[in-house]
């Protein structure tokens, strides 16, 4: 089975937001970078897929030339080829015109299986996967913690907020990953040194024109300087009497 | 007067308080609202909308199993049939599952997890979180039709409006992919996106034998659900359903109780929306006081069950 696993170079969770000087963006000159929490999840399950049905797990990311860095520690995991799909602009882009690019991608690789993180944690979208699979034609679930591929259909499991939905689907198809479906593996110095020889293919990203028109970026509000009610147990009656009178929240 | 289709979600006839918040947003932008519901029991769920803002209810009915791509497509038929030019569903599972594909299938981008919707000149504005609310940006959109989903407990549900006119459609029935079974959650246990109250622990806790502190007094406010940190979630003492912050959800209770989470940057992103915090710390430098309205400090295991006998207390007096 030809499966592909999505990778998003995102800003770290220790990322502080500053706002770029058009007020329309963020300005990225302190960033260190990061595949998106959940991709190594993605990955993971790409490759025990590939190692209970067989076939091949691609590396995709849209992104920067450098995000080469992050296809190969994938590759090292077990991965057995890296794609590119360049865009130095690649943070700026709307959901529908990063999915519309890894659309054709997708099918020019021949994949049958994509499997991408559940948001990536820099737009927060949550989009991309979906949109892909539509734009496809292909079924998809969101927001798995456990799958099972067989030859041409599966069964996942995703939590909601009114219980676990078991949904089954045929096959091609994008499902998009949640903590806890595994534990992602290290690489190990073989896999490291046999990274280095794999494939990692680039070419440029479809040029596709935003929808999403950014109009300002702002810092969010600090909040009102609350304060300290008391130390121990003996502070509970101030806190207590604050949430009724003043917060009026009990 | 523009048009904008709702998908809203009900469960055993009734409508969640999400979607009838969205519901609300939507009537609010001044819009013609029409709600679309699926799933056994829309009929029933169907006859409340009216006064939450719908003028008209679509139910589709007939289908024996949920399929997310089939709802899709037909949401998005809806909202041509309609000549909608926006499109906007609640951000819970299931609405975050099915409204980027009904923006695909409509060729339009969407807009996830809104705090911020109104309308502006012909189309829509809204306000979405980045990097999980470090950052806020406000948006329009090119897109054929404008499409959304709105953040659980932020915009406010009202029922001002009146009655809805009530129409049936056959459900498409050639999906894809089929919810086959629901294991309903132990207990009506409230998730952390939804509830109004969330309890938070962290590794103040010292180990997962403590969190029935946490349960107490989450069950002592009677509305609350329990939280975590991301520590003690990758510790194993927590489920991930439970992690609030970047990493895991983004919550927007009206009382959030922090207790012995120091406050990591990555944690503050997930909750610092809420209406009013509460930390219960022992150290007096952490982090998560500067984001509070009430601190205490000191020691959980001597503050928490007393917080949780004088809510109980208060509760009983009402």
């Amino acid at each position: 089975m030809k499966i592909a696993a999505l990778i998003k170079r995102v800003p770290t969770t220790e990322a502080q937001a500053k706002v770029g000087g058009d007020g329309k963006s963020l300005d990225s000159s302190g960033f260190q970078y990061m595949p998106s929490f959940y991709d190594e999840i993605a990955v993971e399950a790409a490759i025990q897929t590939k190692e209970k049905v067989g076939g091949d797990v691609t590396v995709l990311t849209l992104g920067p030339q450098d995000a080469a860095k992050e296809l190969r520690e994938f590759i090292a995991r077990g991965a057995d080829a890296g794609a590119i799909l360049v865009d130095p602009t690649w943070h700026a882009r709307d959901a529908r015109a990063t999915a519309k690019a890894l659309a054709k991608k997708i099918s020019a690789l021949g994949s049958e299986l994509v499997l991408a993180g559940r948001v990536a944690t820099d737009r927060d979208q949550a989009s991309v996967g979906p949109m892909l699979a539509t734009f496809l034609g292909w079924s998809c679930v969101t927001e798995v913690i456990a799958l099972e591929i067989a030859p041409e259909k599966g069964v996942a499991k995703r939590e909601t907020e009114h219980g676990v939905e078991t949904v089954e689907f045929t096959l091609p198809a994008v499902v998009t990953c949640n903590k806890g479906l595994n534990e992602p593996r290290r690489p190990n110095l073989k896999g490291i040194m046999a990274a280095k020889s794999k494939p990692v293919a680039e070419e440029p990203a479809e040029a596709i024109e935003n929808q999403a028109v950014v109009e300002k970026v702002e810092l969010p509000p600090a909040r009102k300087a609350g304060r300290i009610v008391g130390e121990g147990a003996a502070a509970v009656p101030e806190l207590i009497r604050a949430l009724r009178e003043e917060a009026h929240v009990l | 007067m523009a048009t904008v289709v709702v998908y809203v979600e009900q469960e055993g006839g009734k409508p969640v308080r999400a979607s009838t918040e969205c519901l609300s947003a939507a009537r609010a932008t001044g819009s013609t609202v029409v709600a679309v519901v699926a799933r056994e029991g829309a009929k029933d769920a169907a006859a409340a909308l009216g006064k939450f803002g719908a003028s008209k209810v679509v139910c589709l009915v007939g289908a024996s199993k949920y399929s997310p791509d089939a709802t899709a497509r037909d949401l998005a038929k809806v909202v041509r049939d309609q000549k909608a030019s926006a499109f906007f569903a609640a951000a819970t599972a299931s609405g975050k599952d099915v409204a980027p594909r009904v923006a695909a299938e409509l060729d339009s981008t969407l807009h996830s997890d809104c705090v911020g919707l109104e309308a502006s000149g012909d189309g829509f504005r809204v306000v979405r979180p980045w990097l999980a609310g470090k950052a806020i940006a406000t948006l329009s959109s090119r897109a054929p039709v404008t499409c959304a989903t709105t953040r659980p407990n932020v915009f406010q549900a009202s029922e001002t409006g009146g009655t809805a006119e009530v129409l049936e459609v056959p459900a498409s029935a050639d999906g894809k992919a089929v919810v086959a079974s629901v294991a309903p959650k132990p207990g009506g246990k409230l998730d952390v996106k939804e509830a109004p109250v969330v309890v938070s622990g962290g590794r103040g806790m010292k180990g997962p034998e403590h969190f029935h502190l946490i349960e107490e007094l989450a069950a002592a406010f009677g509305n609350a659900a329990t939280g975590a940190s991301r520590a003690v979630v990758d510790a194993g003492w927590r489920p991930h359903a439970e992690q609030v912050g970047q990493t895991g959800k983004t919550v927007a209770p009206k009382l959030y109780v922090a207790v012995g989470i120091s406050g990591a940057i990555q944690h503050l992103a997930g909750m610092r929306t809420s209406k009013v915090i509460v930390a219960i710390n022992k150290d007096k430098e952490a982090p998560i006081f500067k984001v509070a309205d009430y601190g205490i400090v000191g020691d959980a295991f001597e503050v928490v069950p007393a917080l949780a006998k004088a809510v109980q207390e208060v509760r009983a007096h009402k």
